[in-house]
């Protein structure tokens, strides 16, 4: 008998005594934070990342101030010419290596849903949010997050989003705890997440 | 149901509890058929062993209102085990009186709180009290806050909590002795919070945790002294009770 | 430079040393507080928790009762999405599998993202044998790894090194297998980490072959999810060319929305977090991103065994995520290597005899490595009654002692028990030589009890004596 068959039989064996279950179970509602934009951004910044809002005009100039001077940038093909307008030495990513991108400071990218109360950005890496490894590789990465992309809680985000994608979620920078427990910014993913959330500012 | 434990070593705690529910006017009976409510075999895990005395104590305790005993350990294992011994037994007349039984048998916090009512029993215990929530109570049969009211409510007393108070003292039953070594780590740690709390008397509703608890404190001349929460509220200024 | 469990001495034997370790106590001690300080918070946010124990509770049983269908159409999902999918009854068929797909791209090394089901298998040591080296690159599997030191927690496996011991281990075995930690390093945590990153990110850019596990499998969408901090899983997911990961049949989640409640208990539960750092999910081969061959190994090794128990069976619905340990003040005392296993704590005492089988002296001592104090069943996000399978598998272990011909004298005293409390009136009998049974008692049968604790005075009558002495009348 082929492992398949064997594992599969002992499966059925070992559930005479239960029916399955056909309907999916239905999970209890997530949280409904007020204010989500300003939600989302206290989450976010919650885990020393920089957060910073501005209204569509201003997204160029908010992206140059996120870098420090220098800073050897790549874009995503798809990133709206506006959000990298302002920046002089850009390369789009044509497929560069890993060698090549642990060369590069700094990516910028657009996401593909945001959320509220885990202020967590989603990315299913559609175009202007580049291949997996554009975002990784990287030590900093600015991420740019639409006022209606965000949405309030986890069970949001799981109905926006299509698992045929490759999907990454982003609460902060890379981290670890491992030693002591001691929260550590940054061990090999990006140890610098900024997030610009583009949209109305209220009025104070 | 006074337990086996209070039985053979600390009847004065059976002797509290019956004086206690006769001054709140309740008919209190002992029925001597009663032994053991099986716990220790269940929790060793000798089930089949565990079958006779559960028989003996579904049999020991048909017809009476309310089952109430000063432990919260026997009452979980009443409530919670049972069940799994008449299952074992595959005798279907036994799980029917388990069935039966189990929802009329009561912590003592829980039958003076639920059932008659009463907070303030008309205790009186002018001593610095430290009370610890033994597992059992606290998380099998989720007595929550009970002990406490009841303590709050005696007169002349000076209750002060216990850090960690929800942390385990590390009886355990078995545990004790087949992982001594563990056991008294926690148990150590449980007697160094009570000492921290500058109490006189240690509280709990389990006399097995208290002789594990009591037995540390004891053994290191602690200076703190352990009592079962019935011995508490069954003292007035008329009647102090025997001390242990 | 690789140890394992092979040969560790029952619990209270391993115990006994480990509590004798005033460093690891201390280490231990502050872990477990902060961590359980962080989850409580957290908790504490969700309104709905309880609820959200109950879906995830739910959606886990859903997936083990169809589990055969819900395999079948994982499968099916994979192999739509250009994934080859292999089974393995065991760990010998699941590591024969990886290094037979080392060994077709002709690799001599991979990286790993850390991963609990490729310990349980030994796959580390089956890839050395063919001379493939496997880099742990998780910083606390690191260090383990390094100091040729066994894990001892689910989530934090180096929670028994504080930093010095670890700056020790970096400075004088980094440098061995690849780039050293820097001379004059630090025991900061984030000098600690930096060092971790530098000596890693060449292995990342140079590894072509990578080896994960999953924490979720979709078995709707052919979906792997791992839920991760650093960033090292991602690197082992994307960069290399070849993928293999090795998942336990358990973690079939039926439906992508399934998925929801898991992803909202996890991480609160585990590292008391809102949110992990990095959550990657995949299903099969993205064209033109990450891996562009990918296997699939789903995994038996017991969990069949497991899921035939009928009270044991939920301890499958475990998504390690550590709860557990973190609130066991037997854990807390003694750290993960007592349980001589991969999965140490309250899940570790049920899920090595629920996957091994009851029978050897130090399998069957962990169902008693316990207090039943019941903090674990209480933090538990999937709700499994940890309490109520030690019992159930502590009378496992007893039924399986029950022809010994000479029965352990514990099984006697048992059976005595038994008789004397299956009637009032032989206790009553009994209890008369209760003074002179403590007395001999504390010559023999209790000197475990009586070498660190007093014993209460005995009474001078039991309650029942006085009972039927005064009718329970208070004037004694």
């Amino acid at each position: 008998m082929s492992a398949r068959d064997e594992i599969l039989r002992r499966v059925r064996s070992a559930l005479t005594d239960v029916e399955p279950d056909p309907d999916p179970v239905a999970a209890p509602r997530g949280a409904a934070p007020a204010d989500l934009v300003s939600h989302f951004a206290e989450r976010v910044a919650d885990y020393r990342a920089t957060v910073v809002r501005c209204t569509a005009d201003e997204v160029g100039a908010a992206v140059a101030a996120a870098l420090p001077a220098g800073a050897r940038v790549v874009v995503p093909p798809g990133l709206p010419e506006v959000v990298a307008a302002r920046l002089s030495d850009v390369r789009v990513d044509d497929g560069l290596s890993a060698a090549e991108l642990d060369q590069v400071d700094a990516v910028i990218t657009g996401c593909r849903v945001a959320v509220a109360e885990t202020g967590t950005i989603v990315l299913d890496h559609a175009p202007g949010q580049g291949r997996r490894a554009l975002t990784l590789v990287p030590d900093r990465h600015v991420c740019v997050v639409r006022a209606d992309q965000v949405v309030a809680d986890v069970p949001d985000a799981v109905a926006a989003l299509d698992p045929g994608r490759p999907l990454t979620w982003i609460s902060g920078p890379s981290a670890t705890s491992d030693i002591e427990l001691d929260r550590v910014e940054g061990v090999h993913g990006p140890r610098v997440l900024h997030v610009i959330v583009v949209g109305e500012i209220e009025q104070q | 149901m006074v337990t086996c434990v209070n039985d053979a070593i600390y009847p004065g705690t059976g002797a509290a509890v019956v004086r206690l529910l006769r001054r709140l006017g309740v008919d209190v009976d002992f029925p001597q058929d009663q032994a053991c409510c099986g716990q220790p075999m269940v929790n060793t895990g000798y089930l089949d062993e565990a079958v006779p005395v559960v028989r003996n104590f579904v049999d020991a305790f048909a017809g009476y209102d309310a089952v109430v005993t000063p432990s919260g350990s026997c009452a979980g294992s009443v409530r919670h085990q049972h069940g799994l011994v008449a299952r074992r037994a595959a005798d279907p007349v036994l799980a029917g009186a388990v069935a039966d039984l189990s929802p009329r048998t009561f912590e003592l916090s829980e039958f003076l709180v639920d059932v008659l009512g009463v907070t303030d029993v008309g205790a009186y215990f002018p001593h610095r009290v430290t009370y610890h929530p033994t597992c059992h109570s606290l998380r099998m049969l989720g007595v929550g806050d009970r002990p406490r009211r009841l303590l709050e409510a005696v007169r002349g007393i000076r209750l002060v909590d216990l850090p960690h108070a929800d942390e385990c003292c590390g009886f355990g039953g078995t545990f004790a002795v087949k992982n001594a070594d563990t056991s008294v780590a926690m148990g150590s740690d449980k007697a160094r919070h009570v000492r921290e709390t500058g109490a006189e008397v240690l509280v709990a509703g389990d006399n097995s945790c208290l002789m594990h608890i009591g037995g540390l404190l004891s053994r290191n001349q602690a200076g703190v002294r352990v009592m079962h929460l019935a011995e508490v509220l069954a003292s007035t200024e008329a009647d102090p009770g025997g001390a242990r | 430079m690789t140890h394992t469990f092979v040969g560790m001495p029952p619990f209270p034997v391993a115990a006994r040393e480990a509590l004798a370790d005033t460093q690891l106590r201390h280490n231990l001690g502050h872990a477990t507080a902060t961590i359980r300080g962080k989850r409580d918070q957290v908790v504490a946010e969700v309104e709905n928790w309880e609820e959200l124990r109950l879906a995830g509770a739910a959606v886990k049983d859903r997936a083990l009762r169809g589990l055969d269908q819900h395999l079948v159409q994982l499968e099916e999902s994979l192999t739509d999405r250009g994934a080859t999918v292999h089974w393995a009854r065991d760990a010998v068929e699941a590591n024969r599998i990886v290094v037979d797909v080392a060994r077709r791209h002709r690799v001599d090394e991979v990286v790993k993202v850390k991963s609990m089901v490729t310990q349980e298998i030994g796959l580390n040591e089956a890839l050395q044998a063919e001379g493939i080296a496997a880099w742990e690159t998780d910083l606390a599997e690191l260090i383990v790894q390094l100091g040729g030191d066994l894990p001892s927690h689910i989530l934090v496996p180096a929670i028994h090194r504080n930093r010095a011991e670890i700056r020790e281990i970096f400075r004088s075995k980094m440098g061995g297998v690849g780039r050293a930690a820097p001379s004059e390093l630090s025991d900061d945590p984030a000098a600690l980490a930096a060092a971790a990153r530098a000596h890693l990110r060449e292995k990342f850019l140079r590894a072509r072959m990578a080896v994960s596990g999953a924490n979720f499998a979709v078995a709707e969408t052919g979906t792997l999810v791992v839920v991760e901090s650093e960033g090292n899983g991602r690197m082992c997911l994307t960069l290399p060319d070849v993928l293999v990961s090795v998942v336990g049949i358990e973690k079939v989640v039926p439906t992508w929305a399934e998925l929801d409640p898991l992803l909202r208990l996890l991480p609160r539960s585990s590292t008391g977090e809102r949110m992990n750092p990095y959550t990657s999910t995949w299903s099969g081969v993205i064209p033109g991103d990450g891996p562009q061959e990918v296997h699939v190994v789903l995994l038996d090794n017991g969990r069949t065994r497991a899921l035939a128990d009928e009270v044991g069976r939920q301890a499958l619905r475990c998504i390690r995520c550590s709860a557990c340990l973190n609130v066991c003040p037997v854990y807390e005392r003694v750290g993960g290597h007592a349980y001589g296993s991969v999965y140490p704590g309250p899940i570790g005492a049920i899920l090595n005899p629920l996957l091994k089988g009851t029978g050897d002296p130090q399998t069957d001592s962990l169902p008693y490595a316990s207090s039943l104090c019941g903090a674990c069943f209480e933090a538990c996000p999937v709700r499994i009654d940890i309490p109520e399978v030690l019992v159930h598998l502590r009378s496992k272990v007893v039924d399986g002692h029950r022809d010994d011909r000479i029965p352990k004298p514990e099984a006697v005293a048992m059976r005595s028990a038994s008789w004397t409390f299956a009637g009032g009136r032989r206790l009553g009998r009994a209890e008369r030589l209760t003074r002179l049974g403590i007395g001999v008692g504390r010559r023999f049968g209790a000197a475990r009890w009586t070498a660190t604790r007093d014993l209460p005075t005995p009474p001078k009558e039991s309650f029942r004596a006085w009972w039927k002495r005064t009718d329970g009348r208070l004037d004694r």
